[in-house]
């Protein structure tokens, strides 16, 4: 039995006194991350919330026997920079320098439950958790240091982790007033915080201290982890989700293979362990050729995705009724759209990758899951073991901007090395595999019905929205583990995972009357889970396009159209902003500009969009000239660090919006590789300017997802006015242009 | 098993392995090295690259028994031997030029491939060089841009 949670954060402590500070987390304990997100305000209301329900404190910020501070944050290093936000509020509350603050992410039985790292809510979750066990810290440092040196509060000054007297040259550093004591308290109020405009970091740019690793090839991924003896193993995948194992046969995989260790056949699941990395490559490939299955159902055909979503899909649900859509005016015109976007892929540039091992009592792992906890729930019960006996470490992979398959490479992994204990087990998967067994962001049918009245104002508006769930995250579920469903005694996957996200940005952001949301939910064909903002991308690729197509019915301008339907400050400054930013664009022929707004989730950050497009109306081709964006994320905490993710957003959401989506034929998925899911290449990137809007005195809100909405109706209306046509159904390509 | 030798980072290398080993395969699970990246395995993504002889190449589909005494750079062999970093991994810190980081190797790979031969590349000779090479987290525009101060740095003003 493991005891990790004391053991191992007192092993930094060395008993030399310490203030450990538990603070409750708003997102420690849930199942499903992004209904629970949506319903997220400022961290104050949620802080009194969570003591008002006294919720379990289970996070931690110790000064450590040197004097600087261990912060542990159950969230997990994307890209997306949470590290180095996490250490600016700390050092920012602690007046530490930035160097005097560590943070250990994601480990079970070490840092918090923070459930999934999703749904842009590190910043406005952990990294405000963080800020305010800093600000009871720094208080509780002050009060001991006063006794100590017999000084008043208000004669002390806290600098670079030394509290000094004002008036004597006496000073202690961290270690040095607790010396010795040991200090477990609790966020119990509202403590004060460091004046906003005293900060040094916050609000800052800071560069993340991780991409010095990077460029020198140190050990930083997952892929690059090495133990003594570690052992390769590679998981030869059904020929389709349905498809039977009639027959393998390995008989001359040893002499065909050399290194071989051992292979692993559990109904549908084959795995091989071998020496090296290649040969478990090669080995693959052999049983591949020496193994068949029946053939998996056909899919329905890519052409007729639509009408076969509509025709499986249950009967609506209304989620939103405002008003009254059924009321009519004879002087009121009414316009109507449909719009509709095909499976996404995660796309991560390295393939998933997991590592376990087993040493006969307890099963660790390392894995670059966005949620560590869930998914030891999740892994615990596939192996029918008990959660604490898995120790799961989190290790950053590529960038992969949803649930894709880290949680499967891991089980994968996991169940590997419970047949080969004693060793290290690594599991790669294929591009092949990556891109034909991920868990997709589902097909999406938007419809949209307006009516307005004669001085351009939308009176009513109704939007129906066909879509498969947005989260089929790991948790109890063993189910949402791909190998559960393909072992001898296989468990289906039943749950419909968070159909939530599937409305989420559908009633617009605008002041209209009268309003009604359907959402007609469908369990459709491929595998689906969440993918980067979920639906909002297609709900706002949808509004904001049918939103210029009403502006121009009315004869209005576009942004004046919007604005006009704001009332909104914040949405108005964005929009503002972008129109200036703007504002100098000459266009040559064929070029033509776009924009939109959104703000993310309706509740979140603001943004407002722009591009620039050339179209050669002969061939079809669009050219991407450039992107500009107008973002408000309340208090930035790292500037380059949210513009970088923000610029990271729009070039993505770009490629899903001009190159991107899955393609199946007869009963396979045929995108199987970069040629056949192209992606951008840099001959299509544009130029990018980004602009913030600080807010210091807003809450803090992320900005990974902010982007991706506005984006492709921003270019779906670029493309309309540098050629007149306007594309409905995503990816706007050449076809559809000529078409 | 066959023995190869091989020319990595300045030193010689003597690899005991089948000969249809991709030289990423010997350079990663052999030699230990972390900076040559798994991406596709089908020369289509740029993860994997290397200098070979001086050139940008993919080294996944590549056999170890292809190699023969081409000098192989690998990320790791960019720094000086003093320990000074080339002027492209200090402008790839300077201008922050990653999210996950994952495709960097190759990015600097490729980006040194040309800086080799073209020490003062435009915008558009930068993005032909890259174009094999992806980046999801779409870095793009602070990759470019870091090419271009690396140059600058690299030639003077
Ligand atoms: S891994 Fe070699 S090009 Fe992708
Ligand atoms: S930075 Fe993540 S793939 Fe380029």
């Amino acid at each position: 039995m493991i005891e990790f949670p004391k053991n191992s954060r007192r092993k930094f402590l060395r008993n030399i006194g310490f203030i450990s500070i538990g603070f409750p987390l708003l997102s420690y304990n849930f199942g499903d991350e992004d209904s629970l997100l949506d319903q997220n305000g400022s961290f104050e209301s949620n802080l009194n919330r969570n003591l008002r329900f006294a919720n379990p404190v289970n996070a931690w910020l110790n000064v450590l026997e040197d004097g600087r501070v261990l912060v542990y944050s159950g969230k997990v290093e994307l890209g997306q920079g949470i590290r180095t936000a996490v250490r600016q509020v700390a050092a920012e509350e602690l007046e530490l320098e930035l160097e005097q603050v560590e943070v250990h992410l994601a480990e079970t039985g070490v840092t918090p439950d923070e459930g999934y790292t999703a749904g842009s809510s590190s910043i406005p979750n952990s990294a405000m958790s963080v800020r305010y066990a800093a600000a009871t810290a720094r208080q509780k440092l002050l009060e001991l240091a006063s006794t100590k040196l017999n000084t008043p509060e208000e004669d002390l000054i806290l600098i670079n982790g030394q509290v000094k007297s004002k008036n004597s040259n006496l000073s202690l550093n961290f270690s040095e007033i607790l010396d010795g004591t040991q200090l477990e308290m609790e966020v119990s109020k509202l403590v004060p915080l460091k004046a906003k405009s005293d900060y040094r970091y916050v609000g800052k740019s800071i560069p993340r201290m991780d991409i010095e690793k990077m460029v020198h090839g140190e050990e930083v991924y997952i892929q690059d982890l090495r133990f003594p003896g570690m052992l390769h193993a590679r998981v030869l995948r059904p020929a389709g989700y349905q498809s039977k194992l009639i027959n393998l046969d390995e008989s001359g995989l040893s002499s065909e293979v050399s290194g071989i260790v051992k292979t692993v056949v559990n109904g549908r699941f084959v795995g091989v362990i071998t020496e090296r990395e290649y040969q478990a490559v090669k080995a693959e490939s052999y049983l591949n050729r020496h193994s068949k299955w029946t053939p998996n159902p056909a899919f329905p055909e890519q052409k007729a995705l639509f009408s076969h979503i509509k025709s499986i899909a249950e009967k609506p649900k209304n989620i939103k009724n405002q008003g009254d859509v059924s009321i009519e005016y004879a002087e009121n015109q009414t316009f109507k759209a449909t719009f509709t976007k095909p499976y996404l892929k995660h796309g991560a540039i390295g393939p998933a990758c997991g590592i376990a091992m087993y040493d006969r009592k307890v099963l660790h792992i390392w894995s670059h899951s966005q949620g560590i906890y869930p998914m030891r729930r999740a892994i615990a019960a596939m192996l029918k073991m008990d959660e604490d006996k898995l120790h799961v470490i989190a290790v950053p992979g590529a960038g992969c901007f949803g649930h894709s398959t880290a949680d499967d490479a891991a089980a994968d992994a996991a169940i590997l090395a419970m047949a080969h204990p004693g060793k290290h087990i690594r599991v790669q998967w294929s591009r092949h595999d990556e891109n034909t067994w991920d868990p997709y962001g589902t097909a999406m049918i938007m419809e949209l019905e307006a009516s307005m009245n004669a001085n351009g104002k939308i009176y009513s508006w109704k939007a129906d929205v066909w879509s498969d769930s947005h989260s089929i995250r790991p948790d109890k579920d063993p189910a949402t583990l791909l190998d559960t469903r393909y072992f001898e005694q296989a468990i289906p996957l039943t749950g419909r995972g968070y159909l939530g996200g599937a409305h989420r940005n559908a009633d617009p952001y605008y002041s209209i009357p009268n309003m009604q949301v359907n959402a007609h939910y469908f369990d459709g064909p491929l595998r689906v889970s969440s993918l980067r903002s979920l639906a909002s991308y297609t709900t706002i690729f949808s509004i904001e396009s049918f939103m210029d197509e009403l502006a121009e019915k009315a004869g209005k301008d576009p942004l004046a159209f919007r604005l006009a339907h704001l009332e909104d400050e914040r949405a108005i400054a964005v929009i503002n902003k972008i129109k200036l930013m703007c504002e100098r664009e000459n266009l040559k022929d064929g070029e033509g500009m776009g924009y939109s707004f959104s703000r993310y989730k309706n509740t979140s950050a603001y943004s407002a969009c722009a591009a620039k497009v050339w179209v050669d109306k002969s061939a079809g081709t669009i050219k991407l000239k450039k992107m500009w964006a107008a973002v408000d994320v309340g208090e930035i905490i790292n500037l380059d660090g949210i513009i970088n993710q923000i610029e990271g957003g729009m070039l993505q959401a770009a490629s899903w919006t001009l190159k991107e989506q899955v393609t199946f034929a007869g009963n396979e998925i045929t995108s199987t590789d970069w040629n056949r899911y192209p992606v951008f290449r840099f001959s299509d990137i544009p130029e990018l300017e980004v602009a913030m809007i600080d807010r210091p005195t807003e809450p803090a809100e992320g900005g990974g997802e902010v982007s991706m909405p506005p984006t492709g109706a921003a270019i779906a209306n670029a493309v309309y006015n540098a050629c007149g046509k306007r594309v409905y159904n995503l990816p706007i390509t050449a076809e559809k242009i000529l078409g | 098993m066959p023995k190869y030798t091989l020319h990595i980072n300045g030193t010689q290398k003597v690899i005991d392995t089948e000969a249809d080993t991709p030289l990423l395969y010997a350079l990663r699970d052999y030699l230990q090295l972390n900076g040559p990246k798994f991406g596709c395995g089908l020369s289509q993504c740029g993860a994997c690259m290397v200098l070979k002889d001086g050139k940008a190449v993919t080294s996944c589909l590549l056999p170890i028994a292809s190699i023969g005494n081409s000098e192989i750079i690998t990320l790791e062999g960019l720094v000086e031997s003093n320990g000074k970093m080339h002027a492209l991994q200090e402008a790839f810190i300077k201008e922050q030029a990653a999210q996950c980081g994952y495709c960097l190797n190759g990015m600097l790979m490729a980006a040194t491939g040309l800086l080799n031969e073209n020490p003062r590349p435009t915008d558009t000779e930068i993005k032909e060089a890259l174009e094999l090479n992806l980046c999801r987290c779409s870095a793009h525009t602070r990759i470019i841009k870091a090419i271009k101060s690396a140059a600058k740095n690299q030639t003077g003003p």
